[in-house]
């Protein structure tokens, strides 16, 4: 299969949130304002094209039998850099996203790469396949904390690590908080999920 | 003492739930949660791994990484601490006790990769908790998941029969309805448990 398909499967056909609905923890908890989609798309990113890349590197020296620990210690490793280059640079990002960084190490998004993708083909595909299911989680974080910051706070694109306060779309007044609380990314992610199959099955878009 | 641990627990069953308030253990909750018996067992075994990741990886953080001046390799060091917990438990329960072993046999390795075993792990160093308040954190946060999926099972095998729009069938009602669930214990969050216990 040609490096070009495997960089745009992820995106939108095999998009690792809206079609496969994996890595939901981070999805559902971080998608609060864009900045924090983007940063934790990006920070996932960045951890698949990596392992992506040495689990590709090292696929015929890895043991069959203990290739699960092997590929979370890879992951983990790439993770651990993103912790420290985030709590380096974007301090309130790293903040907010808090405990949700360590754990992309569990995000199943990752694994389920490196399992399935990674550990039988060639580097090249490898690195196109997690920079496509990166970007595709990312759009996915991006559309939906784009509908809930909009919603629950009446700004878009407040981002401390920049002091910008955002652009105000709804009176302070009429923002209905509960978006951005619990609820409302449960509330939020089924809906656009329904969404999505309602369109899928109106237009008929079977092969995306 | 007493008191303290008492509001760490109701605070991590009710109102900091892991699955309704904290987003942790998102997968096991919408892919385990079909049928009541498979969510108990599923519960169970939560409850289970958790308590013990919590007083291993507390272990791990204060009596090695901590001396040694190690700090940044927690999360590798903590995933490869629960990844051999949970292998190590399942070989025990195998042998210690098959029937226990059937139950929650098939649901172990599904753990590993479970966001709620780290982030009890994480969530206790962070707040500072000692040895016991950890062990309860973390058997409270098993006990809050396994509420959150027990109940939510019995819904969804109500759910089954109800007529709903095509489009919405399957992860999209799920997630509507663990938003409402979510709501109702948002109820929680007005406790003043430190007054409760008499802190």
């Amino acid at each position: 299969m040609s490096v070009g398909k495997d960089l745009t499967r992820g995106i939108l056909a095999e998009n690792p949130t809206f079609r496969l609905l994996l890595g939901m923890c981070p999805t559902l908890a971080i998608s609060t304002s864009v900045m924090n989609g983007i940063g934790m798309g990006l920070a996932a990113t960045f951890v698949l094209i990596g392992s992506n890349l040495i689990i590709s590197l090292v696929r015929s020296f890895i043991p069959d039998k203990i290739r699960i620990p092997c590929y979370i210690t890879i992951i983990a490793m790439f993770v651990t850099v993103v912790d420290l280059v985030m709590a380096g640079f974007t301090p309130a990002l790293h903040e907010t996203l808090g405990i949700f960084i360590p754990l992309i190490v569990v995000n199943c998004i990752i694994l389920q790469r490196a399992e399935s993708f990674a550990s039988k083909k060639p580097v090249i595909n490898s690195i196109a396949d997690g920079l496509g299911m990166g970007l595709g989680f990312t759009l996915a974080l991006t559309v939906l904390s784009l509908i809930r910051e909009t919603l629950g706070t009446g700004a878009v694109l407040a981002a401390p690590d920049f002091n910008f306060a955002g652009l105000r779309i709804i009176p302070e007044e009429f923002k209905a908080l509960i978006v951005v609380m619990a609820p409302g990314g449960f509330i939020t992610l089924g809906l656009v999920l329904g969404f999505i199959n309602w369109l899928t099955r109106r237009v008929g878009v079977q092969d995306l | 003492m007493l008191g303290k641990l008492m509001v760490i627990f109701v605070g991590s069953v009710l109102i900091n739930n892991f699955v309704l308030t904290r987003f942790l253990g998102i997968c096991p909750f919408l892919g385990v949660s079909q049928q009541i018996e498979t969510a108990v067992g599923m519960g169970l075994a939560v409850i289970f791994v958790m308590t013990l990741a919590s007083v291993f990886t507390w272990g791990i953080q204060y009596l090695i990484l901590l001396p040694l001046g190690l700090r940044y390799l927690r999360t590798v060091a903590f995933i490869l601490v629960i990844a051999a917990l949970v292998q190590l438990v399942e070989m025990v329960i195998q042998k210690v006790s098959p029937a226990l072993y059937r139950a929650l046999g098939v649901y172990l390795p599904l753990i590993t990769t479970n966001c709620a075993v780290l982030g009890v792990a994480i969530l206790n160093i962070d707040e500072g908790y000692s040895l016991v308040e950890s062990a309860v954190n973390g058997f409270a946060g098993g006990a809050g998941f396994a509420l959150a999926i027990v109940l939510f099972s019995g819904i969804r095998e109500k759910m089954a029969a109800a007529p709903i729009p095509e489009s919405l069938k399957g992860y999209p009602i799920a997630l509507i309805t663990a938003g409402l669930m979510s709501i109702a214990f948002m109820g929680f969050s007005g406790f003043d448990l430190n007054r409760l216990f008499g802190l």
